[in-house]
């Protein structure tokens, strides 16, 4: 009987629990459709056109960097919004690849038993970590043009590139027919790879006998796309950037902008990265070092083997927080006019359309979309470093 | 269901707020004791303060003379330093009452911003400036240049539409403010600098060595540069536009800052219909009838202006050009004070 009073108070406040949650949800689902409503009520009052329908009109300007193809003539506003997310996408991904590398770096210099190592890492990541990320940006960007020559006094750099002020100008490749195969023979490699190294392990595992998979490993990567491109007769060719009245013409560019933006963020990103690495390494006890040693461990194979991986647990999260930031500080483009999501889409679309509320609330859904994906990816990461429990 | 209700209650106070904000521009105005006027902020001849902060220029010059005209005081005006990107949105939010800021009057923005232009204020066209030790004449020879502009303005539809139609290619380089584009022509991003004519011999004026710098010649579109106003008060489009109008007939009728007092007793019926002397025609428009008077007493007659802040009075040395008055073979026309 009283076991059934309790059951029966247990469930009610389940109910109860439910019934709030519920109100919640209704409550806050009223409020965001009140106030849509209310936003398009007063657009209509105003007389601002609302709706998507500007999506297919043709967009009628143009954008320095495309990644896909773009004409002002013919592209639509919803093809200049793939260009901007695009070209966010690509900074940030190149900022993530090259700030972790940076990152990891630093964090593992500034716990250095080098006196020197130590302080300049320690300095670089005070020095960074503590000039807002704006001026950092526009110090990098008059930074690069302001030191590089103009046109007529481009510098030559050797395989026919150029730099001066209007960016990078490198030979572009151009792959013929036979191509397909070295990269065949490249996706071969990583799997041959993958698998020697499976069996490597499982061999070790069974004998305890090491098998050293570097060389093997580098034949299969490098060796056997080289060789494909030795048998199919060098399937590639460069063309080289031609130096015109006003500008290269041809060739693979790397404007300013980017590299500014790129570099800016990286750098920012990295100190905040050095920092996460160092409390992640600090986190792993001495006593795990000490018995690494005592096992016979050397110190290379004690760091990638026993520090690592339980640093990185501590690791993580913070870092994906970083990497979320380095997304979202890479709409700061707009200062410098690199042609990203923020300064294409919220700045020439919506001046054009005029259609605010409908830009913005696209923009916010973007970003929103981008991190949670960034977000999704790290946590399925994390959960591949997470303690097993027995 | 109640909290459906609640939220909707919200909403409904949300909404009739909102609607009697926005209602009776002018009485909201003379409540708060100033005019909230959106002007440029960066571009010398149009709108800029000075280092003493005190705001300069022919944008700047009307709202001055929509103060004057509503308080009989031009300082009564508080200014808001607006990009080329946020100027429309300034407006339609009511943070500001008018927008002078060397805005381009086109079809799509009349009709889907939900604003109404005034009148045409500067007639301007869109020019380029290069460096003259680039050695070109004309904007034909373009051809393959990258071009710095400003973001969010007619300037960047028509750069692209004028290298399309002449088929040459075109490196456009987009900045949010006309500052920013001007730095990086100066540096050397850009081969030229493109924006309205009048906005290009501004800009020209802040170069290290405006020497060094041409004007190509070509004038590649019409900018008809206008006022504006949210859609729907008539009665404050009407104030801002006549100002505008005024201004034009004062020059016409030859009344000056100097000699508006003269004026007053002048026979001339239509100077006396338009200083005040006769007529209840300010009172038609929700002003004092001497609303012309004062215009004319605290900032001048449209031609007075011009040459303060663009013209012969100005470092700009700007030709009247197409913003002569019609009977001097421009464009600048007020219909009668009648």
């Amino acid at each position: 009987m009283a076991d059934q009073t309790q059951t029966g108070a247990r469930y009610r406040r389940r109910i109860a629990g439910i019934a709030v949650q519920v109100g919640l949800v209704v409550l806050i689902g009223g409020l965001v459709y009140a106030a849509a409503y209310n936003a398009a009520q007063n657009l209509a009052r105003a007389h601002i056109a609302s709706g998507f329908g500007f999506w297919n009109n043709t967009a009628g300007f143009d954008i320095s960097q495309t990644l896909i193809a773009y004409s002002p003539a013919t592209s639509t506003f919803g093809r200049a919004f793939w260009v901007g997310l695009l070209n966010t996408l690509l900074v940030a991904a190149i900022g993530i690849a090259l700030a972790s590398v940076l990152g990891f770096a630093v964090g593992i210099a500034r716990l250095s038993r080098n006196w020197l190592v130590a302080r300049l890492a320690a300095g670089y990541v005070e020095v960074i970590r503590n000039v807002p990320l704006l001026l950092q940006l526009l110090f990098w960007y008059n930074a690069v043009l302001k030191s590089l020559p103009d046109l007529q006094g481009s510098i030559a750099l050797p395989g026919g590139s150029f730099l001066n002020t209007r960016g990078l100008f490198l030979p572009r490749p151009e792959f013929s027919s036979g191509f397909s195969a070295v990269l065949a023979a490249f996706f071969v490699g990583v799997l041959g790879a993958i698998v020697l190294r499976l069996w490597a392990r499982h061999r070790q595992e069974r004998t305890g006998a090491e098998f050293r998979i570097f060389w093997p490993t580098l034949a299969l990567v490098c060796g056997l796309p080289l060789l494909a491109f030795a048998l199919t007769g060098a399937p590639l060719t460069f063309s080289p950037p031609q130096m015109d009245r006003f500008n290269v013409r041809g060739g693979l560019e790397i404007l300013p902008e980017f590299a500014a933006l790129t570099v800016a963020l990286t750098t920012y990103t990295a100190g905040f990265i050095a920092e996460v690495v160092r409390a992640g390494v600090l986190s792993v006890s001495a006593g795990q070092a000490e018995a690494a040693h005592a096992l016979g461990l050397r110190p290379g194979a004690t760091l990638r083997l026993v520090i690592v991986p339980q640093a990185m647990r501590v690791i993580i999260p913070p870092l994906t927080s970083q990497y979320l930031n380095l997304i979202k500080n890479s709409s700061l483009a707009v200062a410098i006019g690199y042609p990203d999501l923020v300064q294409v889409f919220t700045g020439t679309v919506l001046n054009i359309t005029g259609q605010a509320v409908e830009v913005v609330a696209i923009t916010m859904a973007v970003y929103l979309t981008i991190s949670l994906f960034a977000s999704l990816l790290m946590n399925l990461y994390a959960r591949t470093t997470s303690v097993v429990e027995h | 269901m109640k909290r459906l209700a609640t939220a909707l209650a919200f909403a409904t106070v949300f909404a009739f707020g909102i609607q009697a904000a926005s209602a009776q521009t002018l009485a909201a105005i003379k409540s708060r004791g100033e005019l909230i006027c959106g002007a440029n902020g960066t571009l010398a001849g149009f709108g800029l303060p000075d280092p003493q902060g005190n705001w300069t220029g022919f944008d700047v010059d009307f709202c001055r003379a929509i103060a004057a005209a509503i308080f009989n005081d031009p300082t009564k005006v508080k200014f808001v330093p607006l990009t080329a990107k946020d100027r429309f949105t300034a407006l339609q939010s009511g943070e500001i009452d008018v927008l002078s800021r060397n805005t381009t009057w086109t079809l799509s923005r009349d009709t889907s911003l939900g604003l109404d232009f005034v009148a045409v204020t500067y007639f301007d066209g869109q020019g380029f400036m290069v460096r003259r030790a680039l050695k070109v004449s004309s904007a034909l020879e373009l051809n393959g240049a990258s071009v710095c502009v400003q973001q969010g303005t007619t300037s960047e539809l028509n750069l692209a539409d004028y290298f399309r139609a002449n088929q040459m290619q075109l490196k456009t380089v987009t900045f949010a403010t006309g500052d920013e584009a001007r730095k990086a022509y100066e540096s050397g991003r850009c081969d030229s600098y493109t924006t309205d004519s009048s906005g290009l011999y501004g800009e020209r004026q802040k170069l290290a060595v405006p020497g060094d710098h041409i004007v190509l010649p070509e004038i590649i579109s019409k900018e008809p540069l206008t006022p504006a106003v949210r859609h729907g008060d008539s009665q404050w489009t009407d104030i801002v536009r006549w100002t505008h109008f005024a201004m034009v007939d004062a020059e016409e009728l030859g009344v000056t800052k100097a000699n508006v007092d003269d004026k007053l007793k002048s026979d001339d019926p239509e100077t006396r219909r338009m200083l005040g002397a006769e007529g209840q025609y300010g009172e038609a428009l929700g002003l004092t009838n001497d609303w012309v008077y004062r215009i004319i007493k605290h900032v001048g007659n449209y031609g007075e202006v011009f040459e303060r802040n663009v013209g012969q009075g100005s470092p700009l040395k700007i030709v009247r050009g197409l913003n002569a008055l019609w009977t001097k073979g421009g464009l600048q026309y007020g219909p009668p004070f009648r």
